[in-house]
């Protein structure tokens, strides 16, 4: 591959992450806060006491403000993947569009329809419609998260497909292996569940900061045990399906596993970092050298040390623990007596399948129907090293993620979602035996729960998207083979243009949130 | 049951489906059109707040139907997607561009505190109002005159070439802002004469559609001034268009060799050949005609309904003349054999069938947006009314 243009590569992924990064600090929120609306509403519509109503036309309105702009932000992700990724909305269209297509149909229409009503529709429809409209509205928004995991599943572990020579793409051969990915499934319980604790932070942080402020205390109350209840559910379940999906990536993407552990070399019984930090194995790495670890191009010599469960690594990931992990070098190098091979036996294989898929397209044309059914045999028998071979002749390195960034971004949010178990357990008690309001160091952490849950949900992605990297389809496709043919200066304008868009919006949007908290439940 | 379908009828179904979602994508465009209306049809600030309620409890439909005709055309025919929006980049993310600032503008624009102040969202809503149909309008138009790129899917596995290992590549640096002065054939006067008539249609259906909706009465005297003129050079720029397609030289398959070539007046044979076609565009022209005509003689109300009936099957007609019979409906000026068609660019058997399924959903879809609307729209919106109201825009 002499010709890839690595500028290009790099706008193209930053704008990616920079709109998807963008995109998540809005949509937990909707996610999470569109049932919470629902559970309010149903008390209402069940006691018909007003506070509940007053309760919440409050989140209502917040919710409101938070939607417009994961709005806005969210068509952008819906065309990129043609914009900048064309090469790779032909090369696996043809599975990918579909959830796309139903994400579209099935949940932006319902969201979209019944959110109308949930604003505008208090005079115009009766209470119960209203009460549907909400619940339609939560269910909407969440069938959008499926469908678009269910697509980023994929990404991680490709399935229910098979490479059509002829027509040079990967074709769908089995939805329901798509739909019922085990990576899709998971994904899908882990980040809606974390956005419902994500949603409870922000609930408990503003009520936290009306009761500091001594406002609106009863109702603000309220609001606090049903966030804590809702929260300590969400993360219980983000905890679970955590663990679930680290077993996944240690299954289908132990490369993954291996960088958010910044384990070097593997072993049996291997034990998980509690509490650490990535180092470069070089004593005095320079200012150049630790970018460099940054821009992922020399992982080689990263590795992270601290302070260490024995056998957590194995458990975590097998469930037994003496099951062997494997580490970068163990990838990277291959390990013969775990039949682990090389990386540059991949590459060579993977290199023998793309000239074999070269090949057999010669022979098409030329009609030579038996020598192009040999290459079509050596093309599939290889077909799992596929994407490799675009290595061939490439740096190792490019081949491991940024071990620091995903590390680091791993245990963050670890780290955090432990707190936060704790957290709920702590405001449920108090606001049961009524000693919240004097607890101001209580409430204070409360409040600061809100960027902390900020951090740990684009922790979350960066762990599960800088972790794959280089590949945009776990082995078959990397990123420098996604990208669409346009001058990098165009996505670099893009990519500016975006970034201060969102970011303008974004402040307009705190703003005029903060306005609204400071107003309080009685306006 | 749709096992049943071949190939060739699978994707004929799909382009039906993506004609339709254009069709209602086109209709709701008035919001867009409503959007460049706002200070034409208030004189102060109150009548202003009525004209932005009435079109603004629409704008998601609009923005929705734009996100699943992406989405739809994505699932059903990916080398469209991957090589107009990876091409065309710069009017695709122009078009985007111009539905983010809208998606905050409304809801932002009468909020305190709001940090580029409400002129800046009012700019906003005007920014899309024109940008999207105009571009959108044009977009559609290369449809019929083409577009300068090249596809070759083998592009990805010459590991030891000289090409950049893309398969689809746009042939100007321009990335589709050229089909705004491509003087070849006169493109850029057929582009720009779509894009202009969709703009003028789109702020036409806006001016029935707020005359349905209030009754305000200086709004509505407002109204009624503008809906000759509008009428008028809705007609002349659409009829121009129309009427220079129907003579202009079209793109052709060649059914046995697959072969893409130029043909005389290739479009007006695709809508004399086919009776459907035909009658979906007569239906169409009629419609909007009878709406126009009930709107200026008649005042009548229902006028809203006529147009955009109307439009929607104006717009399916136009894109089975741009995709049947054997007709490439995304063609490249810049190599004719790379022009894409309904068969050359459609998913597989197997994904057409699994969406096909997924297709099914449609109907039920449109009766919960039709039941919604009705309760939305039930009574009208004027100051007095909106004053009572805790959430409006």
């Amino acid at each position: 591959m002499e010709h890839i243009n690595w500028e290009l590569v790099d706008w193209s992924r930053a704008q990616f992450a920079l709109t998807a990064l963008y995109h998540w600090i809005f949509v937990p929120l909707t996610l999470g806060l569109s049932f919470m609306l629902a559970i309010m509403e149903t008390i209402y519509v069940k006691t018909g006491d007003e506070k509940w109503l007053k309760i919440e036309k409050f989140w209502l309105k917040l919710f409101g403000i938070n939607f417009a702009i994961g709005v806005a932000t969210g068509i952008i992700l819906e065309f990129e993947f043609g914009t900048n990724w064309s090469n790779y909305s032909w090369f696996v269209g043809d599975i990918f569009g579909a959830p796309l297509a139903i994400e579209g149909i099935m949940a932006f229409f319902m969201e979209s329809t019944f959110v109308a009503i949930m604003f505008f529709g208090w005079n115009k429809v009766s209470k119960k419609t209203h009460l549907w409209a909400t619940w339609l509205t939560a269910i909407g928004s969440n069938l959008s998260a499926l469908w678009i995991l269910v697509a980023n599943g994929w990404m991680q572990n490709p399935v229910g497909m098979e490479f059509n020579p002829d027509t040079m793409r990967n074709e769908m051969h089995d939805f329901l292996a798509v739909l019922f990915n085990p990576v899709a499934v998971n994904k899908f319980l882990h980040t809606i569940t974390s956005a419902y604790t994500f949603a409870a932070l922000f609930v408990i942080a503003i009520s936290s900061y009306l009761l500091i402020k001594g406002k609106d205390k009863s109702l603000a109350k309220y609001s606090m045990l049903i966030a804590s209840i809702f929260g300590f559910i969400g993360i219980s379940a983000t905890i679970i399906t955590g663990d679930g999906s680290a077993k996944q990536v240690a299954r289908y993407q132990p490369m993954k596993l291996a960088s958010m552990e910044g384990l070097k070399k593997g072993s049996r019984g291997a034990p998980i970092i509690a509490i650490g930090k990535p180092k470069h194995l070089k004593s005095e790495p320079t200012h150049k050298e630790v970018l460099k670890d940054l821009k992922g191009e020399d992982q080689l010599n990263v590795a992270a040390e601290g302070f260490e469960i024995p056998y957590g690594l194995s458990v975590l990931a097998f469930n037994d623990p003496d099951a062997f992990v494997p580490g970068i070098d163990d990838l990277v190098y291959g390990n013969e007596k775990e039949g682990i091979p090389s990386y540059q036996e991949r590459i060579k294989s993977g290199k023998i399948s793309i000239e074999a898929l070269a090949n057999y397209k010669k022979a098409k044309k030329s009609g030579d129907t038996e020598a192009a059914k040999k290459y079509l045999a050596t093309f599939r028998a290889h077909f799992k090293d596929f994407g490799y071979g675009y290595f061939d002749g490439h740096d190792l390195n490019e081949l491991v993620p940024p071990v620091a960034i995903t590390f680091t971004s791993f245990h963050t949010m670890v780290i955090l979602g432990g707190w936060f178990f704790i957290f709920f357990i702590l405001v449920f008690r108090a606001v049961m035996r009524g000693t919240i309001e004097k607890n101001k160091w209580l409430l204070r952490l409360g409040v600061l729960g809100l960027p902390l849950g900020f951090i740990v949900q684009e922790a979350g992605w960066i762990t599960a998207e800088a972790g794959r990297m280089p590949w945009v389809i776990q082995d078959l496709m990397p990123t420098f083979m996604a990208v669409s043919h346009i001058e990098s200066t165009s996505v670099m304008i893009t990519f500016f243009l975006f970034f201060i868009t969102f970011t303008a919006l974004l402040i307009a949007e705190l703003k005029i949130m903060s306005t609204e908290i400071k107003k309080g439940f009685s306006n | 049951m749709f096992e049943a379908l071949s190939y060739e009828n699978l994707q004929i179904y799909w382009w039906i489906i993506i004609s339709i979602l254009g069709g209602f994508l086109v209709f709701l465009l008035f919001v867009q059109g409503g959007q460049t209306l706002i200070d034409k049809l208030s004189d102060n600030e109150g009548e202003k707040t009525v004209v932005v309620n009435i079109i603004g409890h629409k704008w998601e439909f609009t923005f929705t139907t734009l996100v699943v005709f992406g989405g739809a055309f994505f699932a059903s025919f990916p080398l469209f997607y991957s090589t107009s929006f990876g091409g065309a980049y710069w009017v695709w993310y122009a078009i985007l561009f111009a539905f983010i600032v809208q998606a905050v503008s409304y809801e932002y624009r009468k909020k305190k505190n709001n940090f580029l102040g409400s002129k800046t969202f009012e700019a906003f809503l005007k920014f899309n109002g024109y940008a999207a149909p105009f571009l959108l309008g044009v977009a559609v138009s290369t449809f019929f005159t083409g577009s300068a790129f090249s596809i070759h899917k083998d592009n990805i596995v010459k590991l030891n070439s000289n090409v950049e290992a893309i398969i689809s590549q746009w042939a100007t640096p321009w990335h589709g802002l050229e089909a705004l002065w491509t003087t070849e054939h006169l493109a850029f006067l057929q582009n720009i004469l779509l894009g202009l008539a969709v703009l003028m249609l789109a702020r036409l259906n806006a001016l029935l559609y707020i005359r349905k909706m209030t009754n305000e009465p200086a709004i509505l005297s407002k109204v009624n001034k503008c809906i000759p003129r509008h009428s008028v050079i809705f007609l002349v720029l659409f009829l121009t268009w129309f009427i220079r397609l129907l003579f202009i030289d079209g793109f052709a398959i060649n059914p046995d060799t697959k072969e893409v070539f130029m043909q005389a007046h290739k479009y007006f044979d695709n809508l004399i050949g086919s009776p459907l076609t035909l009658l979906v565009l007569l239906a169409g022209l009629a419609s909007v005609l009878y709406g126009l005509y009930k709107a200026n003689f008649k005042q009548d109300e229902k006028a809203f309904w006529y147009t955009g009936v109307g439009t929607i099957l104006t717009v399916i007609a136009l894109f089975f003349i741009a995709g049947f019979n054997h007709t490439p409906y995304y063609p490249s000026t810049y190599d004719l054999q790379s022009s894409i068609s309904i068969a050359n660019s459609s998913s597989s058997r197997f994904t057409l069938i699994v969406m096909s399924y997924v297709s099914l959903m449609v109907p039920f879809v449109l009766a919960y947006i039709i039941w919604a609307w009705r309760a939305m729209d039930a009574r009208k919106i004027n100051q007095k009314e909106l004053k009572q109201e805790l959430d409006k825009y």
